[in-house]
């Protein structure tokens, strides 16, 4: 299989060959912070695009066309009017916290990125607690929304904080134990020993009904940890102008949207590498040819075909389902959800000791 | 000076600053996000470490927990936005002897019994640490594992009980919803505020 260890691993020799140690540290973090503000800019370009593409298909509009060839340099024209406008700070504002709040939620997205697995030996920190991390560090975003809640010193605002603090709070668990179902197959919470787990199939397809369940609660989940339709309350226009972002302009909201839209690639980054094999191509048992077919197609195409066709399915909620409301969220989460999915795990658990799965 | 102890030291000052501030500021809330730097300081010195299962658990039960869970309280009391007013100088007399004993009494245990530099590496496989919680050996944790579940068990079942409401009182709830919601449209949020309350 192509991987692009020859590449990382040539890069590191030159470097730790003509820097020493140390330098050559400094200049990998260098480059790999240069890597991954490039894939958020990217990101949050090509998202936003395809959002507003997505939603002009469900409501048979065309969407943006005017800049550039199929208005696909529209959100960079945009990027550049956030960039130019004024970041107001409303004068009853903490405005310590008010200017901070976005930086710590941006942060808490960067700092997600490290342990996911791109494409075939090419990760930036394959941490041995991978999917722990993840969870850990997902539930410090969740700070950030609540310190622009309470700093813009708007009552909208405050609501706004409040009802995704419980909403991200409440769906945090559901979450977690979908992803437990799949530590408990693999026996493995790193992302690598995660992803080669499902070289002779996925574990979707692998886990049997139990990983379909485990994996339909996670979409859920993380569409509700997301604050995306029909999830919205935190930011629902309707009710509460624009919730906890209502003060922010220019780029300090563009750092909440963008934000958000990283966390939708990097929830479905992780359903991709839990369920659906990371980067691994589809791999069917013993079929030696047809896997080596599938094996042509490089790893990172997998990866991000399989993410795109995630974010698009959560894309696809917005526009489909109406808005809940709050004691209905909670309901769903704690009535349902949570007790089918500790069911759910109880069940996959057997499984795995009796040694069902494939 | 080595790159790590250069870290070490900047990762310490940053968590004993951010603990000076938590208890200096006069604003409740920013007071709390003091508090919350510090804790994610700890937790970057267990990452620095390199115990990174226990910095992955000070961040889940510190910041994701119970920070939270202060933000939140902190929201549903009064005036929390007020500056709270200055401590008086006899408060921050026995503050400081109290800080002052504290760092006397464990220099004077670091000094008496000092540490050991170990050449090992430390490390230890999830795998093993699971083992280890649920084995009823001799060093197994099987006891204190279990006897924590309950008690956890008898928390969550008070709070439970404690938020519950008694019939009387659903009763009463849902002859005001239903006279509010025919009246105006946009109580939907009023009502559903104490859910928040109770669910969290």
């Amino acid at each position: 299989m192509f991987s692009l260890k020859s590449i990382t691993d040539s890069i590191q020799v030159w470097l730790s060959a003509n820097l020493g140690a140390t330098g050559a540290l400094i200049a990998q973090c260098v480059i790999v912070i240069l890597l991954a503000i490039a894939l958020f800019a990217v990101l949050g370009l090509v998202l936003v695009l395809m959002e507003r593409k997505v939603a002009a298909r469900m409501q048979v509009r065309l969407g943006p066309n005017r800049v550039g060839p199929w208005g696909s340099m529209q959100t960079a024209a945009d990027t550049l009017k956030l960039i130019v406008k004024e970041g107001l700070t409303p004068d009853g504002a903490d405005k310590f916290l008010f200017n901070l709040a976005p930086y710590i939620v941006m942060i808490v997205a960067m700092l997600l990125l490290a342990p996911i697995a791109y494409a075939n030996n090419f990760q930036i920190w394959d941490i041995n607690i991978g999917v722990l991390y993840v969870t850990a560090v997902s539930s410090l975003g969740v700070i950030g929304i609540l310190m622009a809640g309470w700093a813009s010193n708007n009552n909208y605002s405050l609501l706004g904080a409040m009802r995704s603090g419980a909403q991200i709070v409440s769906y945090e668990l559901s979450a977690g134990l979908a992803i437990l179902t799949i530590v408990v197959l693999t026996g493995s919470l790193q992302i690598s020993e995660i992803v080669q787990s499902q070289a002779d199939g996925w574990w979707i397809f692998k886990g049997h009904i139990p990983a379909i369940i485990a994996f339909i609660i996670f979409i859920i989940a993380v569409t509700a940890e997301t604050n995306r339709a029909p999830f919205d309350l935190a930011e629902a226009e309707s009710e509460l102008t624009a919730g906890f972002h209502t003060e922010y302009s220019g780029m300090k909201f563009a750092l909440f949207f963008l934000a958000e839209y990283i966390n939708i690639f990097i929830v479905c980054a992780i359903g991709a590498t839990l369920f659906l094999g990371g980067w691994m191509p589809l791999h069917i048992g013993n079929w030696q040819a047809f896997n080596h077919i599938m094996d042509y197609i490089p790893s990172s195409v997998w990866f991000f075909g399989k993410v795109f066709f995630l974010i698009f399915l959560i894309m696809w909620f917005r526009w489909t389902f109406p808005r809940l409301r709050v004691d209905q969220l909670l309901n769903l989460e704690w009535k349902y959800l949570l007790p089918i999915s500790l069911f759910n795990l109880l069940l996959v658990t057997m499984i795995a000791i009796l040694g069902w799965h494939f | 000076m080595e790159a790590s102890a250069i870290i070490f030291y900047a990762i310490a000052a940053f968590i004993l600053g951010a603990g000076v501030l938590a208890v200096t500021t006069r604003k409740i809330f920013r007071s709390a996000i003091w508090l919350l730097f510090s804790l994610v300081g700890i937790a970057a010195m267990y990452f620095w470490m390199q115990v990174e299962f226990i910095a992955a658990v000070q961040i889940i039960v510190y910041v994701g927990g119970i920070v939270v869970l202060i933000i939140f309280s902190i929201f549903l009391t009064q005036n929390s936005g007020k500056e709270m007013p200055k401590t008086n100088w006899r408060k921050i007399l026995f503050s400081t002897l109290a800080t002052l004993f504290g760092f006397g009494f464990s220099y004077n245990l670091i000094n008496e019994y000092s540490f050991t530099p170990s050449t090992q590496a430390f490390n230890v496989p999830i795998k093993e640490i699971g083992r280890q919680m649920l084995s009823p050996t001799d060093h197994g944790y099987v006891l204190p594992f279990e006897v924590v579940s309950m008690l956890l068990l008898a928390a969550m079942i008070g709070c439970i009980v404690i938020a519950m409401k008694s019939p009387e009182q659903k009763a009463a709830e849902a002859s005001v919803t239903e006279t509010e919601v025919h009246t105006t449209g946009g109580t939907v949020t009023i009502i559903s505020k104490p859910e928040i309350v109770e669910e969290v």
